[in-house]
């Protein structure tokens, strides 16, 4: 195949891949070899998006799709067509790391409940995808493996946590992809990369196989580069699974439905809420210009769009990393050297604490150590009431003010983001000026509830893609898809051109220089 | 100053209770640890079985693997509460599960998934029968469902102990296996028969696990594992002092001796002005004394919060009335309604618990035996064949139906008592029911009175001098003949009858 | 605020089993400071608020008393840095189980 074609089957979204696939104008094989080669052609550049590809296993998969499908059996809508794991998610045949020293080279003896409904579903998994170490960051500079680069601008962070997942789609290594977002791991990547991404309402997809970091936060969600491909994702992952005991046993929204309803274009009647508290000072202009477009759009669309206050979201990011920290100090707590993964300085006369604390040292990153010391020291028996206990009262008051927000509205907007993505290294050495990325992602962790990103432009002082935050009242997720469909269709309609396709092509810049 | 860990002089010579008594009153307060007999253990599907192969019963969940989630066992929920029914609990209407942690290899993911604020049941009580016929009341303060750990081996050293060990090997079997930790609020004012009131408790709590079915409550075994907090009080204070928890008290007789130990351990240290150090200790059976514990640097703090994997648990009133409705008879009531219905005296009923017999001597009466016939079955005959065996009288090979269907031979007059015997070794020997060892050795007795008749005819000409005897009146010569005649009949001849035959056949008058 | 100390730091570390070095000390005393100067906002709320630790709106989800089949021994013991007899083998344990 030239690379040409390549170059074609990997710009299609998931939906028109299926389509040709399952029409047999295009073998699984085909467009599954046409990623691998992309993938090989693009982190020859140093995009650092995947921390392990499987390609035997993958041309494998396929080939066993392209089989059924010749026998004319069609396992579900995608079945046929590539996609990324993000490597916080266990799978048999391939390594977990989560990006960590800790886990190098592990792999489990199980599959992650959303990576066995993609292989139920006839996906075909490539690989999986990097990440900050164990999904604590929003900027992919803390993996152990290296930082990812962000394709519109190499020399910026591609968001985190779910970077590498986000990256590889934004320049199409992979259609579709699978994140994990804990307070805007999938969103805040999508919005730097200029990707679709979907945090679904806490309960809705398994978090059975995903290595914990926050458990009461975690929830796994689809990237890809249209609504529709996200939404197709998402209905395959999704839904009840007895294996985790936090899963809703109800039918999952009708994301794809709402998406396809969307994607005609009508808003009417729909009550669209802005949140006062996530805008103004301290975001950036261009964020704010493109987000401010964008709820015009929405205006001409056909909804109503109302302001709304929840005056408890100041105090959002202080609960989540209060909460997110202590539940991580608990989970992490798991990665001891004694069962699985490194073990370090075990010598013979060494104790078990000392080799633990060895491994424990030597195995996990600056960040991940510090969120263990602030969770230890917010769950102990002197910090409890003030800190942890404190952080558990403003989730309620979170979820009092989305309540109250959604008496008068249907889905809230806000910028996913208040800035795009920034310098790789700027933020390194502070923390706190990191945490901000998560500004307006963390509430909808926080409350359980749904919330989308979709591209709305670029910032016109540095180029780099906005995203535009929809939240939805749990189980309401096929909102979000609604009226992002929606804007998505009147968006590409006023540019000309797809905005997924506008993405620069790293390795075209490689081949050209 | 005495050293806090006490001299070795006080070590060596504790104070007995009573001399300890004259001084303090005992303060103290018993954590009990059931495991539960589910089939599987608390948050996975791995069988909950003692004794298999090292780890061959863990999965992803008990091995705590990363991305692994509990899920609850809908059974171990319905023992705990169960359990807390039987101690007179309330039940409580939403509760959680919480995680307790603390690094140790024994423990997959180095916290425990436990209850916290929220025990499932709470504020009960049991009233305890003590030796002299009088009940003393524990207080309950909880109970709680909680996942027990692995085991370790320790390897190398000179001991095969912890201490000196060059390195452990953990098998994670009964990592996860679901146990209920039963917490007493402190008990106070048994003064000298603190020791006897600790060993009470954990028996009668034993016994009403037991009966609940939900637990083999074998301490041999580690099914059931008792911790004894003992503290000491200057007479008539009202604060409590400094308490030790001894851990590893593994038998009804070791937590009596354990309270004794450490109260006139205690009361060394204090007497010697020195202060009791909160700590743990650990028992010794070989020795009856308790030892420190590894000092520890700080206080632990086990950070609980409530486990984000598991949702609150909701009884409802209807499930958690059916399940009291459900609860059997405690023990000790119905062993004081059987003592009455049986007509035994407090000695027989002793005999029959000590002898392991109650239940089966119960059941043999349940299957139609007299009560008197089958407790003389069970605590003589029977004993003596489990004695001689080397086994429990349950482990016996012989059914409590199969007890009252020879007692049912007997007094229909099928058996004699002898006979009955030797078909109990029938069917002891494997030889089947006792309808087929009857059938098989034919052992029925001789009820035909012509065969009977022959065989005195025959007994009396071949002691015409015996015969001689009767005929002139000394009837009771005719033993010997009868002696004769059961003999000939290898014993299945009713005596009896025999007797009135030889008589009948000289022709003398009875 | 927050005043967290190298040995305060020093202390979290040891009660997570982070052997941290005295270069870390002084970095991870002035971040986690800062961070929970942040952080520490939250005690500003109201008190009389009830705490939310779980979002999803479930009660009573438990599994059946039924076996399901366990991972065989090796898959078991697959991953374990050192393993023998068919166990898990770890270093010398030091302390008592607390």
């Amino acid at each position: 195949m030239s690379g040409s074609d390549t170059d074609a089957l990997t710009r299609l979204d998931a939906a028109e891949l299926a389509r040709r696939v399952q029409a047999r104008e295009v073998s699984s094989v085909e467009v599954t070899r046409a990623h691998l080669e992309r993938i090989e052609a693009v982190e020859r550049t140093g995009l650092n998006a995947f921390l392990h590809v499987a390609a035997d296993q993958a041309l494998a998969a396929a080939a066993a799709v392209d089989d059924e499908i010749a026998a004319g059996t069609v396992r579900s809508p995608l079945a046929g067509v590539p996609v990324a794991i993000k490597d916080n998610m266990t799978t048999r045949d391939m390594p977990t790391t989560c990006a960590s020293r800790i886990l190098d080279g592990w792999r489990p003896p199980y599959d992650a409940t959303v990576v066995r409904r993609l292989r139920d579903a006839g996906l075909v998994p490539l690989g999986k995808t990097n990440l900050d170490e164990f999904a604590m960051g929003g900027s992919n500079e803390n993996s152990a493996y290296g930082a990812v680069r962000n394709p519109w601008d190499r020399t910026r962070v591609p968001g985190g946590s779910s970077g590498g997942s986000a990256a590889a789609t934004a320049v199409g290594e992979a259609p579709l992809a699978l994140g994990s977002d804990t307070g805007g791991s999938i969103r805040q990547p999508g919005a730097f990369t200029g990707t679709v991404g979907m945090k679904p309402t806490y309960g809705t997809v398994s978090r059975y196989g995903l290595v914990a970091f926050s458990s009461s936060l975690d929830q796994i969600g689809p990237l890809g580069r249209t609504v529709l491909d996200a939404a197709m994702l998402h209905e395959v992952v999704g839904g009840h699974d007895p294996c985790d005991q936090t899963s809703i046993d109800a039918p999952l929204p009708p994301v794809v439905e709402a998406a396809l309803a969307g994607a005609r274009g009508d808003l009417a009647g729909v009550r669209v809420g802005v949140v006062t508290e996530l805008s103004g000072e301290g975001y950036q202009p261009g964020v704010l210009a493109a987000f401010t477009d964008a709820v015009r759009v929405l205006t001409e669309l056909g909804a109503e769009v109302v302001e709304v206050s929840c005056p408890s979201f100041t105090y959002a990011m202080p609960a989540y990393y209060l909460i997110a920290p202590s539940e991580a100090s608990s989970n992490l707590a798991r990665f001891d050297a004694m069962r699985y993964g490194l073990r370090v300085g075990d010598d013979g006369s060494r104790s078990t604490d000392e080799v633990m604390s060895a491994t424990r040292e030597a195995g996990f990153g600056p960040e991940v150590k510090r969120r263990i010391m602030i969770g230890t020291h917010a769950l102990s028996a002197g910090s409890y009431d003030a800190l942890y206990g404190k952080a558990q009262k403003v989730r309620t008051l979170i979820v009092r003010d989305f309540t109250a927000a959604f008496e008068r509205c249907d889905v809230l907007v806000s910028p996913t983001v208040p800035t795009t993505a920034f310098p790789i290294g700027d933020r390194v050495d502070d923390p706190v000026s990191m945490y901000l990325a998560d500004l307006c992602t963390i509430p909808a962790n926080l409350a359980g509830i749904a919330g989308l990103s979709v591209p709305c432009g670029l910032a016109p002082e540095d180029g780099m893609p906005v995203g535009l935050q929809v939240m939805t009242p749990a189980l309401a997720d096929d909102r979000a898809y609604r009226v992002g469909a929606a804007y998505e269709t009147a968006r590409d309609a006023a540019s000309g051109v797809p905005f997924a396709s506008t993405v620069p092509d790293p390795a075209a810049l490689e081949t050209a220089s | 100053m005495t050293s806090p860990g006490g001299s070795s002089a006080v070590e060596a010579a504790p104070y007995t209770v009573e001399e300890v008594c004259e001084r303090f009153d005992p303060v103290m307060g018993l954590e009990v640890h059931v495991e539960l007999n589910t089939a599987t253990k608390m948050f996975c599907g791995c069988r909950n079985e003692f004794g298999a192969e090292p780890n061959t019963h863990v999965c992803p969940v008990c091995l705590g693997l990363p991305g692994s989630l509990p899920r609850v066992n809908a059974r171990a929920v319905e023992s705990a509460v169960t359990i807390g029914l039987a101690l007179n609990c309330s039940v409580r209407e939403r509760s959680g599960f919480a995680r307790k942690n603390y690094f140790y290899p024994d423990m997959p993911k180095n916290f425990q998934i436990s209850q916290y604020e929220d025990p499932i049941v709470f504020d009960g009580y049991l009233d305890v029968p003590l030796d002299d016929g009088s009940t003393w009341r524990v207080e309950i303060e909880r109970a709680h469902m909680e996942e027990d750990t692995g085991k370790s081996l320790h390897m190398g050293g000179a001991t095969g102990r912890i201490h000196g060990a060059d390195y452990s090997l953990l098998d994670y079997n009964r990592a996860g296996v679901p146990l209920i930790e039963i917490v007493s609020k402190p008990i106070t004012g048994a003064g000298v028969r603190a020791p006897e009131v600790a060993r009470a408790y954990v028996s009668a709590l034993r016994d009403v696990v037991k009966g609940l079915g939900v637990s083999d409550v074998r301490m041999d075994q580690g099914s059931m594992r008792c911790d004894a907090n003992v503290s000491l009080m200057p007479k008539g204070a009202t604060t409590f002092g400094t308490r030790t928890e001894t851990k590893n008290v593994n038998s009804l007789r070791s937590v009596e001796r354990a309270v004794r130990y450490e109260m006139g351990r205690q009361a060394g240290v204090l007497l010697a002005d020195g202060t009791v150090r909160q700590e743990t200790r650990h028992f010794d059976e070989q020795s009856g004394t308790t030892s420190p514990g590894r000092a520890k640097e700080t206080l632990a703090d086990y950070r609980y919060f409530p486990e984000p994997d598991l949702v609150p648990i909701e009884p409802s009133s209807d499930w958690v009335e059916r399940l009291r409705a459900g609860l059997p008879e405690r023990p000790w009531e119905r062993r004081a309604r059987i003592r009455s219905d049986w007509g035994l005296s407090d000695e027989e009923m002793r005999d029959l618990v000590n002898a392991d017999a109650l239940d089966l001597v119960a059941a043999t009466v349940e299957a139609g035996a007299p009560s008197e016939s089958a407790r003389s079955w069970w605590v003589s005959y029977l004993a003596q064949q489990a004695n001689t065996q080397g086994v429990a009288l349950p482990e016996l090979a012989i059914t409590p139906e199969q007890v009252a269907r020879v007692i049912a031979l007997v007094s229909e007059g099928t058996l004699t008592n002898k006979l009955a015997r030797q078909v109990v070794d029938g069917v002891l020997a494997g030889e089947g029911s006792p309808d087929d060892v009857v059938a098989g050795r034919g052992l029925a007795v001789v009820s035909d009175d012509s065969a009977l008749t022959a065989a005195v005819d025959e007994a009396l000409a071949a002691q015409p001098a015996v015969a001689e005897k009767i005929r002139a009146g000394k009837t009771k010569a005719a033993g010997a003949i009868v002696g004769a005649v059961m003999k000939a009949t290898r014993g299945q001849a009713d005596a009896a009858r025999v007797n009135e035959l030889v008589l009948e056949r000289v022709g003398a008058t009875s | 605020m927050s005043d967290i100390t190298r040995e305060d730091v020093a202390h979290l570390a040891r009660l997570a089993r982070l052997a941290v070095t005295d270069d870390e000390l002084d970095v991870f005393s002035g971040q986690l400071d800062a961070i929970l100067d942040t952080v520490g906002r939250v005690s500003e709320i109201d008190d009389d608020v009830p705490p939310t630790s779980h979002v999803a709106p479930l009660t009573n989800v438990l599994r059946a008393d039924e076996p399901e089949p366990s991972l065989d021994r090796e898959a078991a013991l697959a991953g374990a840095p050192a393993a023998e007899e068919g166990r898990f083998r770890v270093p010398r344990i030091l302390g008592e189980e607390p």
